[in-house]
């Protein structure tokens, strides 16, 4: 049975980390993120978990303390946001490439400028061809959820995770909870045996080799074929956690789904919004819907073309931009997928929403269900790249 | 969505008006309820008007926006009348409570027309005169409760003196004085 509790976001992934009580966590603060590694250094100071806790001077540091951690052996974690991801990038190919199942708590946070500390998913959006894991949390139990199955998940196949939520959104909102007991936390969670680590004298080796263009494709061949596997693990341990809290996890949900005509495509905390304004627009006798992306890495390709192929009419939100004079990155992954199954009837728009924290409220989600009565009605789709409740 | 109540906090940077909010929902959690606290950031500085929420339902609530039509608003700084539209979308149903010394009466003509009930508390000489600091957050908890009946008062006041035991043991003065300003401030706040 859960434990009943009301905490923020932040609150809830740091309970986690203390739960499975990881060897080495290497931090530096930044805002909405900063409450993770501060609750969690307090779990330090007070012996609750005997974790080699880390300050470094920039999130690159981080990062990098992280990979030596994990190289040698060692479950390590860090937590990040906004900037502080972008100052993160290099070193998360690198974590990604050396096959580490690094765990990284992501709070999404625009990117500047202007400055903005509200969220946005440009930060996880800019690094997402990084070789990560990418999993998305709408609720602060999703936060927990998904940090739960992270080393799981990504230990599995000797990848990286990034268990992502929306900053301030959720990090900073407090909400009911349910949490498991820590010794089945840790049962399900499990000890880190890795195959190959530095501190293996019996099998001396190297991480982070140079790679001559004779070796190189096939070390990026196998790093896609893990996260293709992750397709797969995600979906066994997201059962498992099921069994166990009768919370059951896939790569997508789908709300609502079954008869939909019209459909929303989104990740995050503005789902909940969207379920919302498809419970009331379900009472006027709508058929509407939504699928909520849980995994964006892998990228639900399979999933995402089975629950469109039957609307009439969807619209893909992204809570970023890619600047491209064309789309956002969640439209673009999806359209390919509708086209790599044959599915071309669907008439799909996209809409750039949510930047810098603009409130995303039950009405914007009808307003974009309106815009899809419109298409269906007229058959015409119009411009395709659309930013949603925006002055111009 | 059915049987939830909304409540909009307004105060000013270093008030405690997220604290307040975040104990309202404690309070609610504590009696089985589903709860929402959040505040909204601005650019952080003392004395700042900023805002925050308050969501507590019998069924979970998935909505994850600011709060736009609140059964009830909070206000933590009589000053804020002048400075922040405090009644915008707030439901006629419902009730504004302002921390003032003034009767409810003095305060309408401020309220651009709001034809809901119009409550005051004096949180700031409460908090004074129990606490002997300007602490208003305790007595502005007290009073939305007493006005929205969002949590039985009686409830209330036990689940408050438990957090107050747990929060302030080793000063055993501050729980009295709390508790205090908590009971006066329920029988104190005027209803216009």
């Amino acid at each position: 049975m859960g434990i009943r509790e009301r905490l923020s976001g932040n609150e809830a992934v740091a309970y986690a980390m203390k739960q499975i009580n990881p060897d080495v966590m290497g931090a530096y603060p930044i805002t909405p993120s900063t409450e993770i590694p501060q609750y969690f250094s307090a779990y330090v100071d007070n012996g609750e978990v005997d974790t080699e806790f880390i300050a470094v001077e920039s999130e690159h540091s981080a990062m990098s303390t992280c990979i030596g951690a994990e190289a040698a052996g060692a479950r390590a974690i860090s937590a990040t946001s906004s900037c502080g991801l972008c100052y993160m990038t290099e070193m998360l190919y690198v974590a990604a490439s050396s096959r580490l199942p690094i765990t990284l708590a992501v709070c999404c946070r625009a990117l500047s400028g202007p400055i903005n500390i509200h969220n946005d998913h440009s930060d996880a959006m800019g690094v997402r061809d990084a070789g990560w894991i990418m999993l998305f949390a709408e609720t602060n139990q999703e936060a927990y959820d998904n940090y739960l199955q992270a080393m799981r998940i990504g230990e599995a196949v000797g990848l990286p995770v990034m268990v992502c939520q929306d900053g301030f959104i959720t990090s900073h909102a407090i909400e009911n909870i349910e949490l498991e007991e820590t010794d089945k936390v840790k049962k399900f969670v499990g000890q880190y045996k890795p195959q190959h680590y530095l501190l293996n004298k019996d099998e001396p080796m190297a991480v982070g080799a140079f790679g001559m263009p004779a070796y190189y494709m096939e070390a990026k061949r196998q790093q896609a074929q893990a996260m293709i596997d992750a397709k797969d693990v995600i979906r066994k341990v997201g059962k498992e956690f099921g069994e166990m809290t009768g919370r059951t996890y896939g790569l997508v949900e789908n709300f609502m789904m079954d008869d939909a005509e019209e459909a929303i495509v989104l990740i995050g905390s503005s789902a909940g919004t969207a379920k919302e304004a498809i419970r009331q627009l379900r009472e006027q006798g709508r058929k509407v819907g939504l699928v909520k992306i849980r995994s964006f890495r892998p990228f639900p390709s399979e999933e995402l073309a089975e629950s469109l192929k039957n609307v009439k009419a969807f619209a893909v939100m992204d809570k970023d931009d890619s600047f491209n004079a064309h789309c956002g990155p969640i439209f673009a992954e999806t359209s390919a997928a509708l086209y790599a199954a044959g599915i071309s009837a669907p008439k799909g728009i996209n809409y750039i929403y949510g930047l810098g924290g603009r409130d995303v409220r039950v009405d914007s989600i009808k307003h974009v269900f309106s815009q899809l009565d419109k298409i269906v009605e007229t058959g015409k789709t119009g411009e395709t790249y659309r930013y949603l409740e925006v002055r111009e | 969505m059915k049987d939830i109540v909304e409540i909009r906090w307004h105060g000013r940077g270093g008030q405690g008006a997220k604290t307040a909010s975040l104990l309202l929902a404690d309070a609610a959690f504590n009696t089985g309820k589903y709860v929402q606290g959040f505040p909204e950031y601005g650019p952080e500085r003392m004395g700042a008007p900023m805002t925050a929420y308050n969501r507590i339902s019998s069924e979970r609530s998935t909505v994850h926006s600011n709060i736009y039509e609140p059964d009830y608003v909070v206000v933590v700084d009589e000053t804020l009348l002048s400075a922040v539209d405090v009644t915008a979308g707030l439901k006629k149903e419902g009730a504004i409570v302002i921390n003032s010394g003034k009767a409810p009466e003095e305060l309408r003509a401020k309220l651009h027309g709001y034809e809901g009930r119009v409550c005051t508390i004096d949180a700031g000489k409460i908090s004074t005169e129990e606490l002997g600091k300007n602490f208003p957050n305790t007595p502005m908890l007290a009073a939305i409760v007493k006005v929205s009946g969002v949590v039985e008062p009686e409830a209330f006041v036990k689940d408050m003196e438990a957090s107050f035991k747990h929060k302030f043991a080793s000063k055993p003065q501050v729980i009295e004085g709390n508790m205090r300003a908590l009971k006066r401030s329920m029988e104190e706040v005027r209803i216009g």
